[in-house]
């Protein structure tokens, strides 16, 4: 039977294995993008080139590796005042599963808020607008919703704080530093319109909104700067997640609910 | 910055606050659910039930608590090719625990061909499509915008077989109990009927169905996507199960001949051009 003719391939420009020669389930030797993996990546490349590599066809530069490393240790600790990184906790605190405290990690940290559809969508910003500083004032002075999707209508710029005052010193310095790797053009037009960019959103910039100008620096596409944000963020809320276990649910903030409306004068 | 900010005096005022017209429970005491006492007040509601009231805040009647029951009974399938499904038996195949395998195939899905993803396309479409009939529209050219913006019409066709197996029987109980004779149900029709004459030939399937039933029951589209969140889960266990029954690791068992590689010949890391 041919490839083409076996109704169980799964089709790949990623991956390839070749099968030990007494077990056509053990690999002997796996390729990423054509390079072998265990025997000759191991030792020699950085976990950012393999990560690189995965979405892209290309090895990454020296530069965008280290762009890419740069943003990772950005993103690797949103702290625990962040939801997503409060999710996981409520999974470490009672004792869940691993697992389960990174689904809640996830679920939470994919929405529109600082997380992964809030970078998607500020990714499509690039695409719409690259550096035009007219685009841009016109895509931020609101988005559309768009009729039936499971997503809700964006309350806020994306890439933008909602919240904020002026822009954070941990966002300057975020922006700062990524900016020097000159690993693309997005990141100083960036920097340099920033004024003008927090003017027009009305907000001032957010992590999120710097790390979709370095994903886009990467060569990365909206959907792949989603993951990767999902991804990079969850070894704060795994750690956290297992701190608050040893600690126990009356170390951790329960509150008291009150209640709104007729009822809540009869139960009180 | 003052189009969109919002804080931080909005989040100071939130800091420490759980303000909620929902509900808290008073440990040992009694549970508020909705401004009633869950184990006095709404102590005899079946499940689904509450449910919907959890969602709506709304009662409804015997009849449409019977249609919804029938709605989520009918569309859960035990078959492990269904990719949701695959998902809670691969976590049985693996060993993982079937809290994680099941909830992890609920939030796929969320799906944009099936599933969540194509509810909310559906229901949002008949909402829009009567707005603009109401005044005066045409449905045709409501058709036409909507294959613009999604390049195709949510609740018709299907992404395996054009035809749809639980058609015919939630509408047979739906005209028992009284409930097919609402206005979405009929805009639905008209939709399948252009359609199907067209040179689309897509007949409506279950999600375009069910969507107009239960918009007659008078939900909105949120409303209606919430509901939804369990519809396939009946069909989950089993899966999970068979698979944990079964020796490990079996579960589409992929030989390393089995991945199609399609991508870059074989080369050396060191010998990259690394600029």
């Amino acid at each position: 039977m041919s490839d083409t003719d076996n109704p169980n391939v799964i089709r790949s420009k990623i991956w390839r294995e070749e099968p030990e020669p007494d077990n056509a389930f053990a690999t002997r030797a796996a390729f990423c993008r054509g390079y072998d993996v265990y025997g000759e990546m191991l030792g020699q490349s950085r976990w950012v080139d393999m990560l690189f590599m995965l979405f892209q066809n290309e090895a990454p530069t020296t530069v965008q590796a280290d762009l890419l490393e740069t943003l990772a240790v950005a993103l690797a600790n949103p702290g625990p005042r962040d939801a997503s990184v409060h999710a996981a906790m409520c999974g470490g605190v009672c004792g869940s599963t691993a697992a389960s405290s990174l689904m809640a990690a996830l679920a939470v940290g994919a929405g529109q808020l600082s997380g992964g559809r809030e970078v998607f969508m500020s990714m499509e910003g690039w695409v719409e607008c690259d550096t035009d500083l007219d685009a841009w004032r016109k895509r931020l002075a609101g988005l559309d919703a768009i009729p039936g999707s499971i997503w809700p209508a964006p309350d806020h710029p994306p890439g933008f704080d909602p919240h904020g005052v002026g822009t954070a010193t941990s966002v300057k310095q975020t922006l700062a530093c990524l900016a020097r790797y000159g690993a693309g053009y997005r990141l100083p037009w960036l920097q340099q319109n920033l004024t003008g960019l927090e003017a027009a959103s009305g907000c001032p910039l957010a992590l999120s909104g710097v790390a979709a100008a370095a994903f886009t620096d990467l060569g990365f596409a909206p959907e792949q700067g989603e993951m990767l944000h999902l991804l990079l963020r969850l070894p704060g809320a795994a750690a956290h997640a297992l701190e608050q276990r040893p600690l126990g649910y009356k170390n951790f903030p329960f509150g008291t609910v009150e209640l709104e409306g007729e009822i809540a004068e009869e139960s009180a | 910055m003052s189009k969109h900010t919002k804080g931080p005096n909005l989040l100071h005022d939130n800091v420490g606050v759980l303000k909620s017209r929902m509900g808290t429970f008073y440990p040992g005491s009694h549970v508020i659910f909705r401004g009633h006492d869950l184990h006095t007040d709404l102590k005899d509601m079946d499940w689904v039930e509450l449910y919907v009231f959890g969602i709506t805040g709304r009662r409804f009647t015997k009849e449409q608590l019977r249609l919804m029951h029938s709605i989520w009974t009918y569309t859960s399938y035990p078959d492990v090719r269904l990719w949701n499904n695959r998902v809670a038996a691969l976590a049985g195949s693996s060993r993982s625990t079937g809290n994680l395998g099941v909830a992890a195939a609920l939030a796929v899905s969320e799906a944009s061909i099936y599933g969540r993803g194509i509810d909310m396309r559906a229901i949002s479409f008949l909402n829009r499509t009567r707005q603009h009939m109401n005044v005066g529209g045409n449905l045709a050219e409501c058709i036409r915008l909507e294959l613009e913006l999604h390049r195709s019409i949510a609740g018709y066709g299907r992404p395996l077989i054009n035809g749809d197996e639980r058609n015919q029987h939630i509408l047979e109980l739906a005209k028992n109990l009284g409930l097919d004779q609402g206005s979405y149900l009929r805009l639905a029709f008209s939709i399948e009927e252009t359609l199907f004459a067209g040179r689309w030939r897509m007949k409506m399937n279950y999600a375009g169905l069910v969507a107009a039933l239960v918009a007659d029951i008078g939900f909105s589209p949120r409303e209606y996507y919430l509901f939804l969140f369990p519809a396939f889960l009946a069909g989950m266990q089993p899966c999970f199960i068979e698979a944990s029954d079964r020796p490990e690791g079996t579960l589409y068992a992929i030989p390393c001949a089995d991945i199609l590689y399609e991508g870059e010949s074989t080369r050396t890391w060191l010998n990259r051009n690394n600029s």
